[in-house]
């Protein structure tokens, strides 16, 4: 047996390339939807933690130490296998949707929140001294300072985060390693796994493209 | 008095300020007239910025009152704080201009945001604050392609642009190259000529003697003396006013 047989055997590709393709928009959208929600939510969850109530901070640095402290596949796991025997079912794309967001938005906020305590506090004392109220100083003044100077991060968790979309194969999600997996293991050909691999190159070589012009385009000058 | 004597349009009483265990100021009393340019002098870690900083609460004062144009500063909602901080406009030593703005999004934020006034407006406002300062060229650019004297102007029309009734300076130009303060002080010149009401608090004695109405000496916490410029600098009366001109002079010299 060849190389080119083993890894990209062209019968396997014509045969599985349409499940394929579904994997692909299955792994990018559920990557697109939880990249969005899990920046707002960690965002969202920096914002309020900047009242310094402590109230609001308590459970909030809880929720962030717990989801990075714990593998994503272990809250997985307890949702789509534990949570049925209390009578609550989700659906596998929700679970893996909604850990990936939680997870996100945990280190979001960390990262938000780093930088909110150490922007000069000129920056909200000038803000405040114009009248603006705290949101809207913490809205148009503090955010996007934050938001600029942590763009490579914030690129580089949402990239990190989107391709831990793999771990749905473990809970029967469609997505690119659960369609490959399957494939391979009924076809015995490991040119599925090859598919899967340029797969990811496909999605992730734009977005890390994209990623690049992003953090020139919103760097600037202190 | 009497009912004619006009309203302070910043009036200090018995303003009290501790940090924990320590006093930093003790019972101020200090009224501004309209127009009127207050110079503050003092020794290092005397109170003067904090004196300025509870006129505007960034500082929350321990006790006492302030009052512009008669309206309380103190016991009020933050809702109406901060209606009323815009009329109290301040200037620091470090600028703080917002980075991410460019310079004439710095001078609109505020009169969008806390004024709501309509963009055109703003715009129009901006521009015009800005030509004071002798940079509507630079309205396009972001402040970090500005130099520090101009970083410091553009601040200076971010707070006139609000319309406030009085104007606070926090050691404007200390942060700036020698060659960039001329500009700085020349912009509060005009604006003290355009009848501008405000308190400066500088190390520059010569803009004091120039352009103060009256000149106020803090040490320790206290308003120790004060009276016209002549009088401070060429007849100074207690003791710590005689030892403070002269090590600033040694200084200078
Ligand atoms: N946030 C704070 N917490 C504790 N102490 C403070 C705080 N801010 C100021 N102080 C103290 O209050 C005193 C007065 O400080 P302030 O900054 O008002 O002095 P200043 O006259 O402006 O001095 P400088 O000329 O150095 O600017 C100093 O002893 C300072 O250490
Ligand atoms: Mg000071």
């Amino acid at each position: 047996m060849d190389f080119g047989n083993v890894f990209l055997n062209p019968e396997i590709i014509a045969t599985y390339m349409p499940q394929m393709v579904r994997a692909v928009w299955v792994t990018i959208w559920i990557s697109v939807l939880v990249v969005i929600s899990g920046l707002a939510l960690g965002a969202f969850l920096a914002g309020l933690r900047a009242y310094q109530k402590r109230w609001l901070a308590w459970p909030i640095v809880l929720f962030a130490d717990l989801m990075r402290a714990l593998p994503p596949l272990v809250l997985m796991l307890i949702l789509f296998f534990g949570l049925p025997s209390l009578g609550v079912i989700l659906s596998d794309w929700f679970v893996l949707y909604l850990v990936l967001t939680l997870v996100l938005a945990a280190f979001v906020e960390e990262i938000f929140w780093a930088t909110l305590t150490s922007l000069p506090r000129g920056q909200w004392e000038a803000g405040a001294a114009t009248g603006l109220s705290f949101n809207q100083v913490l809205v148009n003044v503090i955010f996007p300072q934050a938001v600029r100077t942590n763009i490579p991060q914030l690129v580089n968790r949402s990239l990190t985060i989107s391709k831990m979309t793999a771990y749905g194969s473990v809970i029967g999600v469609k997505e690119i390693v659960s369609v490959a997996g399957s494939a391979q293991a009924f076809s015995g050909s490991a040119t599925p796994l090859t598919m899967a691999a340029i797969a990811y190159l496909i999605i992730f070589f734009p977005a890390m493209l994209l990623s690049r012009y992003v953090e020139n385009r919103f760097h600037y000058d202190h | 008095m009497s009912a004619s004597q006009p309203l302070p349009t910043l009036e200090i009483t018995a303003l009290e300020k501790r940090f924990g265990e320590t006093q930093v100021l003790r019972s101020i009393d200090l009224k501004v007239a309209n127009g009127e340019l207050v110079f503050v002098i003092g020794p290092s870690g005397s109170g003067k910025s904090t004196m300025l900083r509870c006129c505007n609460r960034l500082e929350e004062p321990t006790s006492g009152a302030i009052h512009v144009n008669g309206k309380p500063m103190l016991g009020i909602t933050r809702r109406d704080l901060d209606r009323m901080r815009l009329q109290v406009g301040m200037v620091f030593q470090g600028f703080f201009l917002y980075p991410h703005l460019s310079v004439l999004k710095n001078v609109t934020l505020a009169q969008r945001k806390a004024l709501k006034r309509p963009a055109a407006e703003a715009d129009a406002r901006a521009l015009e604050m800005l030509d004071k300062v002798g940079l509507k060229h630079k309205a396009n650019a972001m402040p970090g392609e500005l130099s520090g004297g101009q970083q410091q102007r553009v601040a200076i029309a971010r707070a006139l642009a609000l319309d406030p009734k009085v104007m606070l300076f926090d050691e404007p130009t200390s942060a700036l190259d020698p060659e960039l303060v001329g500009s700085v002080l020349k912009v509060m010149r005009d604006l003290r000529e355009g009848g501008m009401t405000m308190i400066v608090v500088s190390h520059e004695m010569q803009f004091a003697r120039e352009a103060a109405d009256r000149v106020v000496f803090m040490d320790g916490g206290v308003i120790v003396e004060q009276g016209i410029p002549d009088e401070i600098f060429g007849n100074p009366k207690s003791e710590r006013l005689r030892a403070f001109l002269s090590r600033v002079s040694g200084e200078a010299a």
